[in-house]
């Protein structure tokens, strides 16, 4: 399976990356370079196997769902890069 | 003998006993920094102040007698960790404006433990990589050279800052964090021994996330023990994460002097692959051949799925870091780009923000887990990735640990092996299985290449049994009298 310019395309927008014209060449030989080498994993029979998710060998732990900080607005807003009031402020959404 | 020349535990008796202070032995790390990191550029953020500020109070406690065995140790803090008040890199322009209003919990931990942190060290960005060239702060240099000659090389990755830190003497001891192999394999290019603990041994909380499945910090030093006495204080359970293990930890120095006789030692005869260095072979047959003689039973294993790892990390680490790095967007903190509107903002800010490896991996990562393909990748390599698994749990039925070579070569040149991608990903090779199972492994300075350059042999664990780790590089690191020292280095 090999992408396509309109598919590297599609992908950085759904990454939410800008590329101009002249990356989309470099990122879809790189991709696919990476697709192909990944395309071995074909060979393996993983018929029966229950995916492995992460590395823990533990069940998730359960916790009361209760407040256990907050009142710190002013810590958090102190790296926006904009912000009014106590709120972060981005560009016009809606118009 | 120079104060630079003192291991951690060296140091700390030395403290202890008063024959050195905490302030002293930090200023000798300063100037080292001073001398050295403008050409090695192993720190992004050195923190001098706070670092002579914090030495000052290890210099209280000592007298006070409340002083821990880590009390008054300059460290290097890979800059990954988040510091509170202090800027907070993970070597990306992205975060380049960010200072954390809080501390991670492995930070919190060893400053509780009075270490003194001399600074944040460099880095592959957001720790893609295996030879720190990603970093947007510069790349750093390997204080190592081949004999005879002058090249740069690199320090491996992507805890190329805080591997360089201690092998030049800029840091007596370092934080790193290993993905799929960020700690084990700069320590093998760079002469020093480093453990990726067992998933789940030491806390995520704090840590600039790459790969959440994947992601385990963990220490860098220059013998096995400095490694025990750091993993002492940065492990346990945390309730900040997740994915924290709530096992108790034991005091991992005990373990060092347990030799190795009667142990069961694996060799895997899927590592023994084609083309490999033959001095890295031969090398990994010295290894076999000294725990033989400790008294160690040897065994030949086979780990069937090995040469599907590097493939099933290509897909899971990239998936993860695209789900966690959708934070960056320009709205709550880092670095924004304006836009016309709320998508061209968070286009331009990314497209800005990032070096080209990480957007490579974003892509692919959101690629793998897009609608029609998330079943063909990332499920058929989260289903190999439990066959890896598989053949770890069963090799540990019939051994104790597995010795294996770090890495497929020594440090390479800065430049080199820039073909393509998966060239550089071939580095982690040996690395990447035990992460992808979670288990314990350390690599441990064993030799010299012919030209000149340090190489490592990694010891792999059953999951929480570090201290076998432990105990086998020990019995390595003796056997080896490993006591080489780079061309670059703080005198």
């Amino acid at each position: 399976m090999s992408l396509d310019a309109a598919t590297v395309r599609r992908i950085a927008r759904l990454a939410r990356i800008r590329v101009d014209d002249a990356e989309v060449e470099t990122l879809q030989s790189e991709l696919n370079a990476i697709l192909g080498y990944v395309e071995q994993l074909a060979e393996v029979n993983v018929e029966g196997i229950t995916p492995l998710s992460g590395g823990a060998q533990m069940a998730l732990r359960h916790r009361p769902d209760q407040l256990s900080d907050g009142g710190i607005a002013e810590q958090i807003l102190a790296n926006a890069p904009d912000r009014v009031g106590n709120f972060f402020a981005v560009p016009k959404v809606v118009e | 003998m120079s104060l630079l020349n003192l291991t951690l535990a060296q140091a700390s008796k030395a403290l202890h006993a008063g024959e050195v202070s905490a302030t002293e032995l930090t200023t000798a790390y300063i100037k080292a920094v001073e001398e050295l990191n403008p050409r090695l550029n192993a720190f992004i953020t050195p923190t001098p102040e706070l670092a002579l500020a914090q030495a000052r109070d290890a210099d209280a406690r000592l007298k006070s007698g409340t002083a821990t065995p880590l009390t008054g140790i300059p460290i290097a803090m890979k800059d990954l960790f988040c510091t509170a008040g202090v800027r907070t890199t993970a070597a990306s322009k992205i975060l380049s404006p960010f200072v954390p209003p809080y501390e991670s919990t492995v930070s919190a931990k060893l400053k509780a433990a009075g270490a003194v942190t001399l600074g944040k060290a460099n880095l592959d960005e957001f720790a893609m990589g295996s030879s720190n060239i990603t970093s947007a702060y510069g790349p750093v240099e390997n204080p190592w050279k081949r004999t005879g000659s002058d090249a740069k090389l690199v320090p491996g990755g992507s805890s190329g800052g805080s591997a360089a830190a201690v092998a030049a003497r800029l840091a007596l001891a370092a934080t790193g964090t290993d993905t799929g192999g960020s700690i084990r394999q700069p320590a093998a290019f760079t002469g020093i021994a480093g453990i990726k603990p067992t998933y789940g041994r030491c806390s995520r909380y704090g840590i600039v996330a790459f790969a959440s499945s994947l992601d385990q910090a963990g220490p860098m030093a220059r013998t096995v023990e400095d490694n025990a006495m750091l993993l002492n204080v940065m492990a346990g359970f945390d309730e900040k994460d997740s994915t924290s293990a709530n096992v108790a930890v034991p005091d991992f120095t005990q373990a060092l002097t347990r030799g190795v006789a009667g142990k069961r030692i694996g060799i895997p005869r899927e590592y023994r692959l084609d083309g490999t260095n033959p001095e890295i072979l031969a090398l990994w047959d010295q290894g076999i051949a000294w725990l033989r003689e400790a008294g160690a039973e040897v065994i030949d294993i086979s780990l069937p799925h090995t040469k599907y790892g590097l493939a099933v990390y290509y897909i899971v680490a990239p998936a993860e870091a695209s789900s966690n790095l959708a934070r960056y967007d320009g709205v709550r903190f880092g670095a924004r780009e304006d836009g016309h509107d709320l998508i061209d903002m968070y286009e331009r800010t990314r497209a800005a923000g990032f070096g080209p490896e990480v957007k490579r991996r974003i892509m692919i990562g959101t690629y793998v887990l897009s609608h029609g393909y998330y079943d063909a990748y990332y499920l058929k390599a989260q289903k190999v990735r439990a066959l890896i698994l598989r053949d770890f749990q069963q090799a540990f039925t019939q051994v104790d640990a597995i010795l294996t070579p770090t890495a497929p070569s020594a440090a390479f040149g800065l430049g080199e092996k820039m073909d393509d991608p998966v060239t550089m990903y071939l580095n982690d090779v040996f690395t990447v299985p035990a992460s992808l199972a979670g288990v314990p492994a350390m690599s441990v300075p064993a030799g010299l290449s012919s030209e000149g350059l340090p190489l490592g042999l990694q010891i792999i664990g059953r999951h929480f049994d570090e201290e076998t780790v432990f105990a086998v590089s020990a019995a390595i690191e003796k056997a080896a009298g490993f006591n080489a020292l780079p061309e670059l280095r703080a005198k």
